[in-house]
């Protein structure tokens, strides 16, 4: 554990970077620091590593006082991750990843050996190794400042506002990409961010900072979300915080009803008998149960009684369907997912799949609305908030849970699960 | 007579292509007071350029005495250097040229160092790299195309000022020009000057080789 312990940072000309800052940072977990510009987050950062010394208070690392010890083995044995990545440019990929084991004695070939390892472990193909950093990408060179943290398998892991230089898109890669290492790699992650999504997505623990050094709240995101300690925090938050928050519920325990769900070749009292008495509309699904789109159920029983049975061809049909939208996978994703689904679907209902996109059901805003009411009474943190979600009609449509239709086919082979393989950027 | 009647008459006089006073002999001396000067010159201003560049101290006495060095009429200085000095071998040529040398070297090495990207510097100093150790590992790798650049222009000024090294009866280049000027054969003077600019030229073409062999291909396709 890393305690930052009444810490104070005041530079000569009076400038009071920290005041008087407390945190515990738990091991294991990542601890985002986030605030305004000149909130003394970064300075916080660059204390752990002594880049800057403090000028009031302490820093303990699992009890040892960072101040007494060496300040290059201390370094080494904390792996600094910045923004731009800071790649040494005259040395290739493979050199760059290399350096801390090349400085801890390890000899080149088994530094070089560790560092192709940690490319695969980031997502870097292979062939970039021999190449420079001016040959890659920024998002691939920020891949390369990670590993070079990691090269050698340090407990600590400090990020100064690391992905801050990349556009959104290859942003968004590499946070996923930082949570995936995380979950095989179990480091003590201080993230510093001005961006307080990223510090919801990534932080276990998260630091609101105010300018002038002061620590404003610290708590998990969840709590952030639900509890802001003050106004600055809340200004801070953002607007939608009440629907942010639904990211931290799962799907899980949504009720789903297979019931409107009809294949191409649907005959007219299967249509009758599917159609429920609140949703005039039928999803329509492929023979493998993949979503093709919605429609009416007027509409789509004379048109298979016109299509013969030679009618194999489902293209006809589906271009008359509403789109259904982009599905949520139930489990796997949140509440927030699944009300983002139903509030863009053209019915008002979302569509719900497995892993292997296959539907398991479809469920009404209603529906998601009382999930969620579930969900915030479930938690047992303050007040649930007023705001956003919950037309608060009362739901008639809470149907039979989840009954998957035709649950044939193989077995799902895992999308992203796999632990080594590389995982792209753009995803 | 035009120039190229001078160049014919002074390159085709076999006498000037043995002995003492031929072109392989003169040639010889001038690399070696160009070399042993420019060796000074670096061995003081590199690291001096090295050190302030890297601690960010002493920038403005730098710049005071390069503007000084620059003041200096190297021609001025020979002069002085042999009545104080007297003949003291290449000793009293030697001091002008240094002199003339080190500035360019020491601010541009400097500036160079100056000029590294302070992130990847940041990020050595974060990964436990020792002081010493970001000036030769990050800093100068980086710096190395813009050191040469001070290295090389030093050299230029110091071949073509090493002919002044002939007014205190020293050899080089310099011999045809003032023997040629004293004695009114103007092809002496075209030849010895033609010399001296292809050796500058030829100096230019080794500093381009040694780039190509101890610049980082990251850093020079870099930029």
């Amino acid at each position: 554990m890393i305690r930052i312990e009444s810490v104070t940072k005041r530079y000569a000309d009076g400038t009071v970077a920290v005041d008087d800052l407390t945190l515990d940072i738990p091991d294991g977990s990542i601890t985002v620091l986030v605030g305004p510009s000149g909130c003394g987050k970064t300075t916080t950062l660059r204390m752990i590593n002594r880049m800057i010394e403090p000028s009031g208070g302490r820093i303990l690392l699992d009890g040892q006082d960072l101040a007494q010890q060496p300040v290059t083995a201390l370094r080494r044995s904390m792996g600094y991750v910045i923004q731009n990545a800071g790649l040494f440019q005259h040395r290739t990929i493979v050199d760059n990843i290399a350096t801390v084991p090349r400085m801890l004695g390890w000899d080149r070939g088994r530094a070089r050996e560790r560092a192709r390892e940690l490319m695969d472990r980031v997502g870097l193909d292979a062939t970039l190794a021999k190449r420079y950093p001016y040959q890659l990408s920024g998002g691939q060179q920020q891949r390369v400042g990670v590993a070079r943290a990691l090269a050698a398998d340090p407990p600590v892991l400090l990020m100064d506002e690391p992905f801050s230089a990349v556009d959104p898109i290859v942003r968004k890669g590499l946070q996923a990409e930082l949570l995936r290492i995380q979950s095989e790699l179990g480091k003590t992650i201080v993230f510093v961010t001005h961006d307080i999504d990223e510090a919801i997505k990534l932080g276990n623990m998260i630091a609101v900072m105010r300018t002038g050094g002061h620590l404003a709240q610290y708590a998990p995101p969840d709590e952030l979300l639900s509890a802001p300690a003050d106004a600055f925090v809340e200004d801070f938050l953002g607007t939608d915080r009440g629907i942010r928050r639904l990211s931290f519920f799962t799907s899980a325990g949504l009720d789903v009803t297979a019931t409107p769900i009809v294949t191409a070749d649907a005959d007219a009292a299967q249509i009758a008998e599917r159609t429920l008495p609140e949703l005039p509309y039928l999803l329509v699904t492929d023979a493998d149960g993949k979503p093709l789109g919605w429609a009416k159920a007027e509409d789509l029983a004379p048109r298979t009684d016109a299509g013969d049975g030679a009618s194999t061809e489902d293209g006809a049909s589906t271009a008359d369907l509403l789109p259904h939208g982009r599905p949520f996978v139930l489990g796997q994703d949140s509440l927030r997912d699944a009300l983002d689904c139903a509030v863009l679907s053209p019915t008002g209902w979302a569509v719900a799949v497995d892993g292997t996109g296959k539907v398991v059901g479809v469920t009404s805003q209603e529906t998601i609305a009382t999930a969620i009411r579930g969900a915030h009474a479930g938690r047992a943190t303050k007040p649930a908030e007023p705001d956003a979600d919950a037309p608060d009609a009362a739901d008639t449509s809470a149907a039979g849970p989840a009954q998957a239709p035709a649950t044939d086919g193989p077995a799902p082979d895992a999308p992203d699960g796999d632990a080594d393989a590389p995982v792209k950027a753009a995803r | 007579m035009n120039i190229l009647n001078f160049l014919n008459t002074f390159f085709s006089d076999g006498a000037n292509w043995h002995g003492a006073n031929g072109i392989p002999h003169r040639l010889l001396e001038h690399i070696q007071y160009s070399a042993v000067a420019l060796a000074i010159a670096a061995a003081i201003g590199l690291p001096i350029g090295l050190f302030t560049g890297h601690t960010g101290r002493g920038g403005y006495a730098l710049s005071a005495f390069a503007t000084g060095a620059r003041a200096l009429p190297s021609f001025g200085l020979l002069v002085l250097m042999t009545i104080w000095l007297g003949q003291l071998g290449t000793t009293p040529a030697m001091i002008p040229l240094v002199a003339l040398a080190v500035a360019p070297i020491l601010v541009t090495t400097h500036e160079a160092i100056r000029s590294v990207d302070p992130a990847p510097v940041d990020a050595a100093r974060g990964m436990g790299m020792t002081s010493p150790s970001v000036l030769f590992q990050v800093e100068l790798p980086v710096a190395l195309p813009l050191i040469l650049g001070g290295l090389r222009s030093a050299a230029i000024q110091v071949v073509s000022t090493a002919t002044i090294a002939a007014y205190i009866s020293l050899g080089g280049f310099g011999r045809y020009i003032i023997d040629g000027l004293a004695s009114h054969t103007y092809s002496d003077v075209v030849g010895g000057a033609v010399l001296v600019a292809g050796l500058a030229l030829a100096t230019i073409g080794v500093f381009w080789l040694v780039g190509r062999l101890v610049v980082s291909p990251g850093v020079r396709r870099g930029r």
